[in-house]
């Protein structure tokens, strides 16, 4: 059935054929009819987030999940939410993800008209343009497949003009995709500096192989017409270059980024002249002449406000009518002509101003210092050699690092009060949605205690996402872990979206009092400026229950049996709950506890004590030994040794 | 003042206080009035991981790293950072090592062993190895968290900087109530290092 539908409609319709499970947005034009349409479907959960950072971690979250998922906002929504983007381009995706750039040329309700195509370029992740709701519906539901073939996130960017223009769109049925398993994968979704390095190399594998897909896929079509004049377009751009220059040969990108190096070069090669029409930025056009294509771009069309019909005429219309008035549309190159059309801004046909050129001596150094280049070169690989006769040359002492030699990973300090926190959540075999700081160590072994690590503050958005995607009762073993200077950075907003929209998490504020890891800044819950002068106190508590969680829970990170009770209980309670586990980072205790002895005569041999990984506790070969100068005296190892064969110095003989 | 760049590589273990031990280092080589740059290069923990300062100092010093093959000297805190780094080391070069094994997690967990014999295998690939008992050193100081004082007194007995301008540098950067340890730690690596 054949239907008229704006551009977001559309894409809402699209989203759900694809079978679509879990959309997150926050409302802005001209994104906002996005979520409007997709929370009419049942099949659908679609919720307001509180911000477009929080909307893209719950995507993130429901995608490792395995439901295809989605995230919209408006062009300056993604600057909030381009600390996850970032990296979930590094992590991939399980299903599909699509994230929906709506941007707004022409500032018809924003206050810029940046091009977020950037951002697919940044991220290196495929960028989408579709030209009508048709476009759309296909390339969203393509979006969908796309990411999961390649494991990527996909952008699908709109322009005003597309997402609130109606145009016919044929709909069609709902496919049912089956919920992916949800594997931890702590290598491809927790980004501790070891694993990000690693998924770098992919994210650039990745973009190789998208190159090669951008060269073939339909999405980018050539449309022969007069070979004298060719026009490379996308988007909306594509429909006024179609309108006012109907006699000549378009290139059509539906993919813009990765650009198909291949095709442009062949089709700029194919026609006389090249132009470049695209709306704000020279984004195709800046590429096509990194690859050394002669073309016309924004010397003619304007890069700022919104494109036109009109102004395409007025522009490159204007010069291909020189060559073959026949290959403009008449009534649009009358009206260019006759100047009653409105204009889109200075920069427009002759008015631009003349591109500056080298004067002659400039262009007479620039030519000798290239002439001069090599021989430079050539004299200092000989002066090189030279040096090399006379003097002994420096030689490394060992060209090579043995394969063998024990790395050394960073670690959680003896003492660590999240060191015992982790021990409960391992024992327990929870999922752990985790955050940025020295807690996200929690995933390195022997805790390995964490599945994802997205940015900082995601940790609860992923949670929401992970139990929108597979239900309440996997939410049950879910847990959210993120420190005191973190939630107070940006997992605030995570929280209050658990709470709005009906989720039954639970995250746990590893509070040591400290920003720590950087090395114990101080944030608005010391109590203290960074000049170290006393401050309004944030109360983490009060805080939590202001966000409009009901249970809230206090536990000291030392006390194992109380930090497992609490998990228990909340992680079991059907409503949001926060466990605040307390107590200072031990690099800021004054004093030193006693520290802790192994009783030799006790101790199994069990081995339970290592599973801390705490750096002070080792095995001599038949039983455990503590190492006095690096024993901060925290006692969670007395706590997990079944045979009670650890006790605190002094009272050996208790 | 030395007429090449120097390169000095201090490794070790986040905690052992490599990081102030380049700091003394390089506000003595300050005093010989050419340029210092000095590089803290360390992970993401405050304890435990790998940590790596470079001091680089003479007349005129570009770039704040060396590259792999031109440390003059490498201050090791410790065994297995020391044949980590190596390769930075030049053959000629020196190498002052504390003999001390901070076992790291793979190796308390029983998931990899410690080397053996790292200082002999090492000895036996650069021209000039130092080995020290810089804890012990410490500890007879009075305070076993004074290795890098240790250790810095064994590199100073090498290095073209005054006795005057070391002791400046650690009045400089130590807390006063830990100096007369730090002084006494120093002295013990300079006989040690003799």
């Amino acid at each position: 059935m054949q239907e008229l539908l704006i551009g977001n409609h559309a894409l809402a319709r699209g989203a759900w054929e694809a079978g679509l499970r879990v959309a997150a947005a926050y409302p802005g034009t001209p994104s906002t009819e996005i979520i409007e349409a997709l929370a009419r479907y049942p099949e659908v959960y679609a919720e307001w987030a509180p911000n477009e950072k929080v909307a893209l971690e719950v995507a993130i979250g429901a995608a490792i999940g395995g439901a295809r998922s989605l995230a919209a906002m408006k062009h300056v929504g993604v600057n909030v939410a381009a600390d996850p983007l970032m990296t979930l381009a590094y992590t991939g995706v399980n299903a599909g993800l699509v994230l929906v750039s709506a941007d707004d040329p022409g500032l018809f309700s924003s206050q810029n008209e940046q091009d977020n195509r950037f951002y697919a370029r940044m991220a290196q992740i495929p960028c989408l343009e579709p030209a009508d709701s048709q476009e759309v519906k296909d390339m969203t539901k393509l979006a969908f497949d796309l990411g999961e073939k390649f494991d990527t996130p996909v952008m699908l960017r709109l322009t005003t003009r597309i997402a609130h223009s109606y145009s016919p769109v044929e709909s069609g049925e709902r496919r049912e995709i089956p919920l992916r398993d949800y594997v931890k994968q702590p290598a491809k979704y927790v980004m501790l500096p070891v694993f990000g390095k690693a998924r770098h190399r992919v994210v650039e594998e990745r973009r190789q192989k998208l190159l090669a897909y951008a060269e073939t896929t339909s999405l980018n079509r050539v449309e022969w017409a007069d070979r004298r004049v060719g026009v490379i377009t996308a988007g909306i751009a594509y429909q006024y270059v179609k309108e006012a220059l109907p006699g000549v040969s378009v290139l059509k990108l539906g993919l813009t980024y990765p650009l198909p190096e291949k095709l442009v070069r062949g089709f700029v090669n194919a026609v006389e002249t090249c132009y470049v029409v695209e709306e704000l930025e020279p984004f195709i056009e800046d590429q096509l002449r990194a690859l050394g294509l002669a073309v016309t771009g924004k010397e003619l069309v304007p890069r700022v406000d919104e494109l036109s019909s009109i102004i395409v005429a007025r522009t490159v219309g204007a010069q291909v009518a020189n060559l073959d008035p026949g290959l403009v549309d008449p009534d649009l190159a009358a009206a260019a002509l006759a100047g009653t059309a409105p204009t889109a801004g200075p920069m427009t046909g002759t008015e631009r101003p003349a591109t500056p050129a080298l004067s002659e001596t400039e262009a007479a150094g620039d030519l000798a210092a290239r002439e001069a280049a090599p021989a430079l070169a050539q004299r200092a690989i000989d002066a090189r050699t030279k040096d090399a006769g006379s003097e002994p040359v420096k030689e490394a002492a060992a060209t090579a690092v043995p394969a063998d030699l024990p790395g050394r990973p960073p670690l959680m300090c003896p003492g660590c009060p999240h060191r015992g926190v982790f021990y409960v959540l391992k024992k327990l075999r929870l999922v752990v949605a985790g955050d940025i700081g020295c807690y996200t160590l929690g995933a390195t072994p022997p805790l390995q205690a964490m599945d994802t690590c997205i940015c900082m503050g995601a940790s609860l958005g992923v949670a929401m996402g992970l139990e929108k995607a597979r239900g309440a009762e996997f939410a049950r073993r879910v847990v959210g872990v993120i420190g005191d200077s973190t939630f107070l950075h940006s997992g605030m907003t995570g929280l209050l979206d658990m709470v709005y929209n009906g989720g039954t998490g639970t995250l746990i504020i590893l509070d040591n009092s400290t920003t720590a890891m950087t090395g114990h800044q101080d944030h608005p819950g010391t109590g203290y400026t960074a000049a170290h002068q006393p401050a309004p106190k944030a109360d983490l508590e009060q805080i939590a229950r202001g966000l409009g969680v009901r249970r809230v829970q206090v536990v000291d990170s030392y006390d194992l049996e109380a930090v497992e009770r609490a998990i228990q209980e909340e992680t079991a309670a059907r409503e949001p709950s926060v466990i605040i586990a307390r107590q200072p980072c031990a690099l800021l205790k004054k004093e030193k506890e006693a520290v802790y002895t192994v009783d030799p005569e006790a101790c199994l041999a069990c081995r339970y004590c290592l599973d801390l990984g705490c750096p002070a506790l080792s095995f001599n070969g038949e039983q455990a030994v503590i190492d006095l100068v690096q024993c901060n005296g925290c006692g969670l190892c007395a706590r997990v040794c079944p045979a009670e064969a650890i006790r605190k110095a002094g009272e050996e003989d208790a | 003042m030395p007429e090449d760049v120097i390169n000095v590589l201090l490794v070790g273990v986040g905690g052992q206080g490599t990081i102030l031990a380049g700091r003394v280092l390089s506000r003595a080589a300050l005093s010989l009035g050419g340029e210092v740059k000095v590089s803290d290069i360390h992970g993401m923990a405050q304890r435990g991981g790998s940590v790596v300062t470079q001091v680089r100092f003479g007349p005129r010093v570009f770039a704040p790293v060396m590259a792999p093959g031109t440390a003059d000297f490498m201050v090791a805190f410790e065994k297995l950072e020391a044949r980590r780094w190596l390769p930075y080391l030049r053959a000629d070069g020196w190498l002052i090592v504390n003999d001390q094994e901070l076992p790291p997690l793979p190796v308390l967990t029983g998931a990899a062993t410690y080397p053996e014999d790292l200082v002999g295998e090492m000895g036996r690939l650069v021209k000039h190895t130092l080995a020290l008992d810089a804890l012990d050193l410490a500890r007879r100081a009075g305070n076993v968290k004074a290795v890098n004082m240790v250790l810095m007194g064994a590199l100073a007995r090498r290095l073209p900087i005054s006795r005057a301008a070391w002791e400046a540098a650690l009045a400089s950067s130590v807390p006063g109530r830990f100096l007369e340890v730090n002084k006494k730690a120093f002295q013990l690596g300079w006989e040690e290092g003799a």
